[in-house]
Formats: structure tokens, C-alpha cells, sequence
């Protein structure tokens, strides 16, 4: 049985600093012993400078410097001498005590580096079912916060207590030097000290632990309350939840408190314990010096000296005290990371070369996999699969049909019996090696937070191709190597896109495209990348080319070759027209908002815009507009409750909003002849004119927007496009038909106007003009690249859950794998969807060994061979045609 | 046109005729304004019902398959409705409804979704809509006693 410590995450904190630094604390011990002579040197100077240098007892003047005749001195002379004595054993204590520390902050901080590296390999390691019992919630804290206090403490784990008990010794010795009663006199509270401490601070360890058990739990629930914050709303439980943190946080602060009082308790028995030193010494020092047998000199040393001593006595009580936290956290973190059936860690060495083809058929014999002690998932399990055969796995859901497909995966690993590839055992291929060689994907498959691209390739990570020619990042490499972290540069050429058969990165994107139309996601990439903004800048190539791509889209829109089927679908931008099919905004504007002060209602406030609205008297009629929209959408809204999704989707004021309104327009009520009274508030003002602001005069209909005030509004666009400061100019993107906008969409930017409102099936048709003008232009992959730089969101919350699956499938496609297991991979489809799969699916598998293990008996028809599993055995194996004509389960799940 | 004027032509819609005004311009404002060219189908036999459309201008012809070929059953003219039982139930289309004429056919379309909103948002709203419909069941079994009648 291999040693549970065997990466080196010891069970006591200080075996696992002697194990990582050994030498270096060694080193770091003798500089300590080194720096106490010097230490010593600068307590017993001052008497010498006191009682020789200033009294001139015992000494000659002038005094020989070290007796070589070359330096001659007088009193001042020597006083100085001493002094300069002083002040350099004071500079070489302090300096050795500076290298000491940032050495042992240097191995401190090494330390846990490595300790995080450990836990975080650990995790990488635990068995699947692990994960069901350990929340990440749990995890987090304590590789962030709680590894934190433990790295700090690491560093001084011998150091310190060696440090300041030097210092202490060497304080007492010099003590006992002078006076042996004074040596008594200065230690005599010390064992007082040294008995009451460890009693007090024993129930403040006890404490420290609950706390940090109790903190975890909340860490947990916390996890919980948000992962499951759509059921605490529907279910309405907000209250009881707020309860049970009420609880749970007062038991924190009972246990704190309890904590808090305790160490100010040790502290003050120290304190008072060491401020009633001195008393010892003006007490038996002053009796000694009026008796003549202690010298002033040696008195006040004494004095200093013992002040010293209180230092380096908190010091060590401090550390004492960090010493059992630090112990007792580190347990606890490491006894969470002790899990059962830890994977073996040679299964993680990182790859050194490709991996190596299956040499034969798949084979299991009396493969036998338990949960737990109670639970099999599978029983005696036996077959041989040749390789490039397709099997489907079926059965009532538990039956094993899982548990196998996830057994081939080796996410469950055999607890007796084997299951072999060709020559090698499952157990002892590395997970680098099967990664290569096996794509897998389960009922909810994770995609991780990166662009489709990155998340395609992700699969294709196996092993370091190229290292990062950079000696800077080589020294970075170095070390992580001292810190016992993978010396491997996560910046070096990982992505082996030779085995997804592209040439390189750039031809990738190709591979990519082939496995997104094998999974029926090839169309939602391109409209992604249709809806995908890029910088014109930076991709200055592909900027040009949708410029391409809308003059030629122009050219179907009017001239010559106008396509019919376009007429009046499309209302392109034009300096001299008002656009019926765009907002009021963006028509004074004429562009696109960089920015929030000119979006969305501050528009209306911006002083500049209100400034050239007012000078065109257009300024006059928006409040005016806008309070007739107001009373619209007030008569419209009023009697829905606040909340109801057609204030979203068809409101121009948002439900809080609407109250506020009603107000507004009882205060603003306007004059005989139309015009509002001169007494509104600018607020009011601009309150109302940002409503009218966001009218467009084709869908909304409300009639307000007539063909007079459309030539107010370009002359007021005119105005504003000449009057505009610089600085606000720069905030927005211009619609001009020879400059690409980087505020819009690719498709935005081809059409160069909006969809026209109210014309049947103008998006389809129009869509299907914009395909093919790049089509034409050979721009579907520009677009198509563009698609995949489209950021899924954390866990691909950006895509739908079919759009995951699917993604997750084309990822184990790309590395076009030996062996791919989809256990209940299409499960979220549709039916159609998931027929249309299944078929492209096949196809595409074609030489490959697909394992198909799904609770649709039904699309079993489709493979070769036919595995049934119930209760962990296999009941049935052959073909479709042959068992669902034959009594068994296959026939009774199909007829269910 | 404005949403004043389609408010009116919702009014004038039998089903809805007995509607408060400011609901009917919330649901004006709700529905899209369509224009079919002439020759452009509205709706296909056999799509799901999802909408009803009333003919603010312009003609629609209604027509159903047979084995044979495609006949026209009825012509739509201003301010009729077609689907508007659509939007109350799940019924794919009964008939093809294409713009027909030689101008183009524009129209009110109502979502199902938007209307069923509307009645779970106002119950006055749906008893008058029950009323209706229940008008029309006493009409049609009045109908069909005086047919029974008249054949026996």
C-alpha cells in the first residue's frame, strides 16, 4: 500500500517543513547563531562605553588600539572608538537579522507555493465520487484563505522560536555575566509565564478548530444558497434562509468572541508579568549598586538589556500562539484531502511523448465497480469489444449502462476484475495518454469559461510540444521547480494540433468548422459571428472585407441588379434621410454610442446635445413629445403589475419608473396652445425629452413623428454633427458608409441600416441575402472565425444547453479519438435534434469505437451491436434485430 | 395609420368588440404591422397557430388542399380577422392564407402569446372574450336545431 504522504502532504506542518527545507533552514539557523555574537556584542558595549569611555575606570590614556602601536587614542578618542564599535556590531546584527528574514520569507512563501501545488494536485486526483460529497464551496476557502495563515507561519516554523530564544538566551547570558541575582532577577517571572500560557491557550486551539469547521459549513451553504437561489425564490424560502445564516453566523461570533477574550487574557498576564520586571531590578540591582558590589554602568546595561528581553518574549509567545493555529489549520485542511481511492499520482505525470495507439480489442473480465461499500455499479461485467465496433449501452437508468460508459472513461475505476485496451491495462494508462486516445462526454458536459475556439482545442492539451523560448519565463520555470510545482510553461505550445489533423493554429479553424457541422452547431456559430463585434483596428483585414461585403449587399439592395425580393426590406443609413427604422436618438446622432454618458437616457441630459437640440428648436418640441409619449404609455401600462414582462418587452418607462412619471405629468400639464409651461424643472425637461428619444417611428406608430419634424431632425443631426465637441465626438460611431463601426455587429455592419419594421419575413429574407453576399465573397469563414472567438461565460452559461452538448462532443471530435463514449450526451436535444446527431454522429465515428450508452433504447436500432445492462450486470448482448425478438429486457424496455 | 387608427379596427372585430378601448390600444400597440406582398403566403395549412392577422388593407384569399389541387374557400377583406381561434388554442392552420389583389395586404398581427398574457393580466377582459365565444356556441346550436329541424 503506497504511503498516504507520498506526494509529501505530511501529517504534522513541521515534517512537512523539514521535508522541503531542510538545508535551507539549516542555513538559515546558523546565520541566527552567527548574528547572537554580534547581538552580544551590542549589550555588552554600553558598559564598556559607560564605564570606561565616559568614567574612564580602568583604562590609560591613551589606550593603544589592539595593541600594534598604530592607532593612539585620548578619552574622546576612545569614547568615539567605542562607540563606532557599537554602531557597527548594531549594523551587523540588524543586517544578518534582514538577511534571515527575507531568507525565511523566501522559503516561507516556497512553502506554500508547494503546499497549494499539493492540495490542488490532490483535487485534480480525487475519485468522482468524491465530488458528490465535497462541495467547491468547501474547497475554495481553503486553498485561498486558509493555506494563507498557514504559508506565513511556515517560514518562521523553526526560525523564529531558534531567533528569539537566541536573542532571550543571549540576553540572560550577558545578564548572568554581570550579576548572577540580576540573571534570577530577570527570568524569575518567566516559568510563571511559561506554565500559565499553554493552559490558557489549549481551549483557544479547541476553539480555533470549531471555528474553522463551522466557517467551512458556511462556506458550503453559501455554495448551496446561490446554486440553488432560482428554487429559494420559486419555493419562497428567502426568510427561513436568512434564518440559518442567523444562526450560523452566531455561532461564529459566539466562537470568535470566545477566542478573542482568551488571547487578550494571555496577553495581559504577559504584559503585566513583564512590566513588573523592572521592579526586580531597581529593587535588587539599586540594593547591589548602593552596596558597591554592581556599577552603575553595569546597572543600567542590565536595565536596557532586560528591555530588550520583553521583545523577543512576546515574540515567542506570539509564536507559540501562531504555531498552534497554524498546526491546527493545516491538519484540518489536510485531513480534507485524504479522500478514499485517491487516484494513483503517476496517472498525472505530464506526457512525454505521443500517446500510443490502442493495440487491441477492449476487454473486461468479471469487472466489478463499487461506489461504496454497499453499492455495485457493476457486477462481474465481461465482454470483448473489438476496436472500431459501434455499441450501444441501454438499460433502465442505474442498471450500469453508466457506470460502464464512465468506467471506460476511467472515471470510475475497477474495484476487482480488469478491463484492458489491446495489451495495456485501463488502470495503467496515464491520463494523458487516454486523454488523447478517448474523447468522452456525459449528460452535462462543462464547458469552460474561453472562446468556442479555446474551448475546442482545450481536448488537444495533453503534453508540452514546443517550449516557450523565453529565459525570462525559463527562470520563472526554475522556480516552480523549487517549490516542488510542474516546471512545465502553461504559455509553451501545448495544443497538438497535428492529432485534430490541422496543419497549424491557423488551419484549426477549418478542423474546427468540419466537427461544428458534424454536431449541427456550424449555423449557430455563423450567426454568432454575425452578432460578434470586432475591433477594425487590430483585424484590420477583416474589417475591409465586411466593408466588401456591404457594398456588395448594397448592390442587391438598389442599382442594377437590385434583387426584388429585397425592395423596401432594408432602410439603409443616409446622411440626408431620416431613418424610419432607427430611433429617434440614434437618427439626431447619427451613430452609434461609445459610451454611457450619450446611451440610453443620460442622451437626453448631456449638456452639449441639449445645448444644439435647444439652438435648433428642436430642444423646445422633445419635452413636448415626450410628455405625449408619456401619457401613452401611462394610459397603456398603468393597470399592469409592476414586474410584468411587457413592461420589458414594449414599455419605454420601466414599472418603478412609472409612478414618477404620473407625477411629472400631472406637474408639467401644458398650455392652451400646446407648449409646456415655463416653470418645469430641467429635470422634468429631461425626464420627458429622453422618451421621444427612443421612438422608432415604424414600429411604435404612435404618429408623432411627422415628415415637418423628420427635416427639423436632419437639420438638428447636421447641427450636431458640426457643434459636437471633439471629446463627445469621439464617443460616437459615425454611420459612414466607408468606415467600418465598431460599435455594431458584423451583420449591422453589411447591412449598413435597419430591417424595415412591418414587412413579412423581412429577417429571413434578409438574412439569407447577407449569407449569400458572403458566401459570394468568400467571407462565411471569415465570419465563421469570428463565431469562434465568442466567449461561452463562466460554465458556457452564454449558450443554450443543447449548444453546450453539442460543444462538448465537437471538442472530443477534434482530437478524433480511438474511442469515444457519449453517455447520454444528447439527452437535452430534441427529438429531431437528437435523431439528426445520432445519424451525423455515426457517420462520423466511421472506424472509430462509439460507445453509446443512452436511456433511448429506440436509437439503438442504429448500431451494430447492443449491450443491455440491469442491476449492474449484462443481461443481454447481440444485435438490435436479434434480442428485441428474443423474451428479455430489450424487448420489455422497448415495448415500455 | 396610426395606433389610434388600428385600435378602431380592432374594435370593429366581433370577438373584440366589447373590449375596454385602452385595452384594445395595448394590444394595438402589442401587434406587429405587416405588409405581404401581393402573391406572399401569410400562414401554410398545417403551420402551427401562433397569431391571428386582421386585414387593416388590402385582400387575403383563404384556401385548403385536396388531393387534387388547391382551392380557394373565402376572400379576407379590411377589417376581418382570420386565426383569431389560433390564439386561444393550440390548433395548427386549418387553410393557406395568401395576400391577394393587386396591392399589398397589411395587417395587424396579434401573438397568441401577447393575447393570452393580456387575459391572465386582465379577467374582465377574458369574460367578455367567454361571453363572445359562448354568443357564438348559441348561435351555432340554433343553427343546427333549425338545419335538423329542416331536414327531418
Amino acid at each position: 500500500m503506497p504511503t498516504r504522504s507520498g506526494d509529501g502532504l505530511e501529517r504534522s506542518i513541521y515534517r512537512f517543513v523539514v521535508r522541503f527545507s531542510l538545508k535551507d533552514t539549516i542555513f538559515i539557523c546558523a546565520l541566527v547563531a552567527l548574528a547572537q555574537v554580534f547581538y552580544y556584542i551590542s549589550l555588552d558595549l554600553p558598559k564598556n562605553i559607560m564605564n570606561q569611555g565616559i568614567q574612564g575606570k580602568g583604562v590609560a590614556f591613551p589606550v593603544d588600539i589592539a595593541g600594534l602601536g598604530l592607532l593612539s587614542l585620548d578619552q574622546v578618542g576612545y569614547l568615539m572608538w567605542l562607540c563606532f564599535l557599537f554602531l557597527l556590531a548594531v549594523l551587523v546584527n540588524g543586517g544578518l537579522k534582514q538577511f534571515v528574514n527575507s531568507l525565511k520569507g523566501k522559503l516561507g512563501e516556497r512553502l506554500l507555493r508547494r503546499l497549494r501545488y499539493l492540495l490542488m494536485a490532490r483535487i485534480l486526483r480525487f475519485p468522482v465520487a468524491h465530488f458528490r460529497k465535497t462541495s467547491s464551496g468547501e474547497l475554495i476557502p481553503m486553498l485561498t484563505a486558509e493555506v494563507e495563515q498557514i504559508g506565513g507561519f511556515m517560514g518562521d516554523a523553526f526560525v523564529q522560536p531558534l531567533m528569539q530564544a537566541g536573542m532571550l538566551l543571549t540576553i540572560a547570558i550577558f545578564l548572568f555575566a554581570q550579576n548572577p541575582i540580576m540573571g534570577f532577577a530577570a527570568i524569575s517571572l518567566f516559568p510563571i509565564q511559561a506554565y500559565i500560557v499553554p493552559v490558557l491557550q489549549k481551549r483557544v486551539k479547541e476553539l480555533g478548530k470549531e471555528r474553522v469547521k463551522t466557517v467551512r459549513k458556511i462556506s458550503e451553504r453559501i455554495g448551496e444558497t446561490v446554486g440553488g437561489i432560482q428554487e429559494v425564490r420559486t419555493l419562497g424560502t428567502a426568510a427561513w434562509e436568512r434564518a440559518d445564516y442567523t444562526e450560523r453566523f452566531g455561532t461564529v461570533y459566539r466562537i470568535r468572541f470566545a477566542i478573542y477574550q482568551r488571547k487578550s487574557l494571555v496577553k495581559f498576564i504577559n504584559n503585566t508579568l513583564n512590566q513588573c520586571a523592572p521592579l526586580m531590578f531597581y529593587a535588587i540591582g539599586g540594593y547591589l549598586v548602593i552596596h558597591g558590589s554592581l556599577s552603575v554602568g553595569a546597572l543600567v546595561a542590565a536595565l536596557s538589556a532586560h528591555k530588550d528581553m520583553t521583545a523577543p518574549w512576546k515574540e515567542l509567545l506570539d509564536y507559540y500562539q501562531q504555531a498552534q493555529d497554524a498546526q491546527q489549520k493545516y491538519e484540518q485542511v489536510v485531513e480534507q484531502f485524504q479522500p478514499d481511492n485517491l487516484l494513483p499520482a503517476g496517472l498525472h505525470a505530464p506526457a512525454e511523448a505521443p500517446a500510443k495507439p490502442f493495440d487491441g480489442p477492449i476487454v473486461a473480465n468479471a469487472l466489478t465497480v463499487q461506489e461504496d461499500a454497499q453499492t455495485k455499479l457493476l457486477e462481474g461485467v465481461s465482454f470483448e469489444l473489438p476496436l472500431g465496433t459501434h455499441v450501444a449501452l441501454v438499460g433502465p437508468s442505474g442498471g450500469g449502462r453508466e457506470a460502464l460508459a464512465m468506467t471506460l472513461a476511467r472515471l470510475y475505476q475497477p474495484t476487482s476484475g480488469s478491463l484492458r485496451i489491446g495489451s495495456r491495462d485501463m488502470a495503467q494508462i496515464s491520463d494523458a495518454d487516454l486523454g488523447a486516445r478517448m474523447g468522452y462526454v456525459g449528460p452535462n458536459a462543462y464547458v469552460f469559461s474561453a472562446s468556442l475556439r479555446d474551448n475546442l482545442a482545450y481536448g488537444l492539451r495533453q503534453r508540452v510540444l514546443a517550449p516557450h523560448e523565453d529565459a525570462a519565463r525559463e527562470r520563472l520555470l526554475v522556480e516552480a521547480a523549487r517549490a516542488g510545482n510542474l516546471p512545465l510553461d502553461v504559455e509553451a505550445q501545448w495544443i497538438d494540433y497535428a492529432a485534430a489533423g490541422a496543419a497549424d493554429a491557423a488551419d484549426f479553424d477549418r478542423v474546427a468548422t468540419e466537427v461544428l457541422a458534424k454536431v449541427d452547431l456550424a449555423e449557430d456559430v455563423f450567426l454568432l459571428g454575425l452578432r460578434g463585434q470586432i475591433d477594425p483596428v487590430r483585424r484590420k483585414n477583416v474589417a475591409d472585407a465586411i466593408l466588401t461585403a456591404r457594398a456588395a449587399f448594397r448592390q442587391r439592395l438598389t442599382g442594377a441588379q437590385a434583387d426584388p425580393a429585397l425592395k423596401g426590406l432594408v432602410e439603409t443609413f443616409d446622411p440626408e434621410r431620416y431613418n424610419d427604422n432607427a430611433t429617434l436618438g440614434e437618427n439626431l446622432l447619427f451613430g452609434t454610442a461609445l459610451d454611457a454618458s450619450l446611451a440610453g437616457d443620460a442622451l437626453a441630459a448631456q449638456p452639449d446635445f441639449r445645448r444644439i437640440l435647444d439652438e435648433t428648436g428642436l430642444g423646445a418640441e422633445l419635452p413636448i413629445m415626450g410628455r405625449k409619449v408619456a401619457e401613452t404609455m401611462v394610459e397603456l401600462f398603468a393597470d399592469l403589475p409592476a414586474g410584468h414582462e411587457f413592461f420589458d418587452r414594449f414599455s419605454f418607462i420601466a414599472a418603478d419608473d412609472l409612478p414618477a412619471f404620473q407625477t411629472v405629468l400631472a406637474r408639467t400639464v401644458p398650455l392652451a396652445d400646446g407648449s409646456l409651461p415655463a416653470d418645469i424643472s430641467t429635470e422634468d425637461r429631461a425626464r420627458l425629452a429622453s422618451l421621444p428619444l427612443k421612438l422608432v417611428d415604424a414600429r411604435h406608430r404612435l404618429g408623432l413623428i411627422d415628415k415637418a419634424f423628420k427635416e427639423r431632425a436632419l437639420v438638428a443631426r447636421k447641427a450636431l454633427r458640426e457643434k459636437l465637441p471633439e471629446k463627445l465626438r469621439a464617443k460616437i460611431a459615425f454611420f459612414d458608409p466607408d468606415i467600418y463601426n465598431a460599435a455594431a455587429s458584423i451583420q449591422d455592419n453589411i447591412l449598413f441600416g435597419r430591417i424595415a419594421y412591418g414587412q413579412a419575413k423581412a429577417q429571413a429574407s434578409v438574412g439569407a441575402a447577407i449569407r449569400e453576399v458572403l458566401e459570394a465573397l468568400g467571407l462565411r469563414e471569415r465570419v465563421f472565425e469570428i463565431g469562434l472567438d465568442f466567449q461561452v461565460g463562466v460554465a458556457g452559461g452564454r449558450l443554450s444547453a443543447p449548444q453546450r452538448q453539442k460543444l462538448a462532443i465537437a471538442r472530443a471530435l477534434a482530437k478524433r479519438p480511438e474511442l469515444l463514449v457519449l453517455n447520454d450526451a444528447v439527452a437535452v436535444l430534441d427529438r429531431t435534434g437528437q435523431a439528426r446527431l445520432l445519424e451525423s454522429l455515426v457517420a462520423a465515428a466511421d472506424g472509430t469505437t462509439l460507445v453509446w450508452a443512452t436511456q433511448d433504447t429506440a436509437s439503438a436500432a442504429r448500431f451494430a451491436r447492443v449491450m443491455v445492462f440491469a442491476e449492474g450486470r449484462l443481461v443481454q448482448d447481440g444485435t438490435y434485430a436479434d434480442l428485441v425478438a428474443r423474451d428479455g429486457t430489450l424487448k420489455e424496455l422497448v415495448a415500455a | 395609420m396610426s395606433l389610434k387608427e388600428e385600435t378602431e379596427a380592432l374594435r370593429r372585430i366581433p370577438l373584440f368588440q366589447n373590449l375596454d378601448p385602452a385595452k384594445l390600444k395595448l394590444l394595438a400597440f402589442m401587434s406587429q404591422r405587416l405588409t405581404f406582398e401581393p402573391g406572399q403566403a401569410v400562414f401554410a395549412q398545417g403551420d402551427p397557430g401562433d397569431a391571428a392577422y386582421i386585414v387593416l388593407e388590402g385582400e387575403a384569399v383563404v384556401s385548403i388542399d385536396t388531393p387534387n389541387a388547391r382551392i380557394d374557400i373565402a376572400r379576407l377583406a379590411r377589417n376581418e380577422i382570420v386565426g383569431e381561434i389560433a390564439i386561444l388554442c393550440d390548433v395548427p392552420r386549418t387553410a393557406h392564407v395568401t395576400a391577394a389583389g393587386d396591392k399589398p395586404l397589411i395587417c395587424l398581427k396579434i401573438e397568441k402569446n401577447d393575447f393570452i398574457g393580456m387575459l391572465t393580466e386582465f379577467p374582465n377582459m377574458a369574460v367578455e372574450i367567454m361571453r363572445e365565444l359562448a354568443r357564438r356556441i348559441v348561435n351555432t346550436n340554433q343553427q343546427l336545431r333549425q338545419a335538423v329541424a329542416a331536414k327531418g
